[in-house]
């Protein structure tokens, strides 16, 4: 049995009346792909955003490789070693490409009075920025402002900027939509590479065949409860999975 | 140089010392204020009693002066953290009016009458006067400009170019924007405070109304004229609107009115200001720079 990395238990996140999480539990191992999956509406990117610290859950208990992390602000989540994407892409538009993964290397030199007075223009810095952005394929675009990069390429940038964290944890949030069928397969190889380098990453997808294909373990989600959990193939052949995506047999007048 | 050249040029550096900290907090951290007159005022009256009623020199007072506007711009920046966009500028111009009935109403800064008698600056053993005190806060100027530069270099100017871009995003990124927000304000409303020290030194008597919303509004100008987040944009908007006025002095009627038309029209044509990106200097000197190349 590996290690657990990141674990939920009994997690809740109201809005008012509204239970967008509602005591979900689930563990993610060490170097697992593990990916969270349901209907619009089913709370996926509340979770995302309780595990980054965007939102303190109103119940319930996150641990983050050992350590209670419920409530912690996001940018104490990235120096703990989470680093994110964001469903509508959020770039820095008016910094260059190369100076949006730049603003990701920072980390270290964020936490303290002194580091943070040091120069980003250094050759070091540039270097291994740019092969963040090679290992990308976005290293002819550098010079670009970012808010001029189509949506595929941007994808790649938040991928990007994300590992320039050098997280042990990578949620990704839906990146692979709007992208095309090439797009869509050069960035299913990157999240592979991105495994193989030993970092974990927790997925929401909507597109069944890149979430059935990259994920070794799948969670779903529905209405804020966890439905089911297991491998895909499991999933796959799940009737309340089945259910919740296309309605009860029988019930509908539709076909 | 004549008398008059001299204390508008000392009156332009001063005004640019004031416009590049507010260049910190408005073009590098994207914090709206309209309210950095106040801190100009800070600074002012805080070197005027120190030097006046303190017994201080003004070089003893400097410290103390920079120290107490930077926290004073600490406390007042901690709505920013909480306010975004127009909800943040109107924050900041009722800041400013706060200050400045503080200033006119409380007997401890002199009321109405305002504080005279502020000695003037000595270096060296002379005190300085005309040419000598241009020089003064010229040099002083640069030193606002190096800071500024070196901000721009350092992590913490990066955090702010993130902050201001897209907060959610640089916060993931280990961005804290309580930190980094609070020492943009820091850093500019201690600038503003240098300025005010120089000016009350300068004028030598102090009164409320020259720190009210209406020099908010003309430091804005200047910065937003010369380019937002450029470093040298605010000393140009320095220039050009400290010299403007004086330009146009023989047209004394229509003076404002060229003065407001001036302002329209760079907003219409040249909305990242003199110095932003995509201005015509810009390009112009890129081509210029490009032409060298080949």
């Amino acid at each position: 049995m590996t290690e657990i990395l990141l674990s939920l238990r009994e997690v809740s996140m109201h809005f008012g009346g509204l239970k967008a999480l509602d005591k979900v539990s689930f563990d993610l191992c060490d170097g697992e792909i593990l990916g969270l999956i349901g209907p619009n509406g089913a709370g996926k990117t509340t979770c995302f955003n309780t595990v980054s610290g965007v939102y303190r859950p109103t119940s319930g208990e996150i641990r983050f490789g050992g350590i209670r992390t419920d409530g912690l602000p996001p940018h104490r989540m990235a120096a703990l070693g989470i680093g994110r994407t964001f469903q509508i892409v959020r770039p820095f538009p008016n910094l260059s490409v190369l100076d949006n993964v730049i603003v990701a290397m920072g980390l270290p030199c964020y936490r303290g009075i002194i580091p943070s007075c040091g120069s980003w223009k250094r050759q070091k810095t540039r270097d291994g920025a740019m092969e963040l952005l090679s290992k990308v394929g976005l290293d002819l675009q550098a010079p670009q402002k970012a808010g001029l990069l189509p949506l595929g390429n941007l994808r790649r940038l938040e991928l990007a900027r994300a590992l320039a964290l050098n997280p042990r944890l990578l949620l990704l949030d839906e990146s692979f939509s709007g992208l095309r069928h090439e797009e869509v397969a050069m960035q299913e190889e990157l999240v592979r590479k991105t495994r193989e380098s030993g970092i974990s990453i927790l997925l929401i997808e909507h597109n069944m065949r890149v979430a059935m294909g990259l994920s070794d373990r799948l969670v779903v989600l529905d209405h804020g409860l966890k439905l089911a959990e297991g491998s895909p193939d499991e999933i796959r052949k799940n009737p309340e999975v089945i259910q919740a995506y296309l309605g009860k047999e029988g019930h509908s007048n539709v076909a | 140089m004549s008398d008059y050249t001299i204390t508008i040029g000392t009156f332009i550096a001063i005004q640019a010392i004031v416009a590049c900290g507010l260049n910190v907090i408005v073009g590098y951290a994207g914090q709206i204020s309209l309210g950095h007159a106040a801190f100009f005022g800070i600074g002012a009256y805080a070197s005027a009693l120190l030097t006046t009623a303190g017994g201080f020199s003004f070089w003893g007072a400097l410290p103390l002066v920079l120290f107490i506007t930077g926290f004073i711009g600490l406390v007042l920046g901690l709505p920013s953290l909480r306010l975004k966009e127009d909800f943040l500028a109107i924050t900041t111009i009722g800041i400013n009016f706060i200050v400045v009935s503080v200033f006119l109403y409380v007997p401890f800064f002199g009321g109405a009458l305002g504080i005279g008698g502020i000695p003037r600056v000595i270096l060296f053993g002379t005190r300085l006067r005309g040419t000598p005190f241009l020089f003064l806060c010229l040099a002083f100027l640069a030193a606002v400009q190096l800071v500024s530069w070196l901000f721009t270099r350092s992590w913490s100017g990066l955090a702010c170019f993130a902050l201001r871009e897209d907060e959610a995003a640089a916060s993931s990124m280990g961005v804290s924007p309580v930190r980094f927000k609070l020492a943009a304000f820091i850093l500019g409303t201690a600038m503003a405070g240098l300025g005010g020290a120089l000016y009350a030194h300068f004028m030598r008597f102090i009164s409320a109304t020259d720190f009210g919303f209406p020099m908010s509004v003309m430091i804005l100008s200047m910065v937003v004229l010369g380019g937002m987040g450029t470093l040298w944009g605010p000393v140009l908007g320095a220039l050009v609107l400290g010299m403007l006025p004086e330009v146009f002095r023989p047209l004394t009627e229509y003076r404002m009115f060229l003065y407001a038309a001036l302002l329209l029209l760079m907003i219409r044509f040249q909305p990242g200001g003199l110095l932003g990106e995509s201005s015509l200097a810009r390009q112009i000197f890129s081509r210029l720079k490009g032409g060298e190349k080949e």
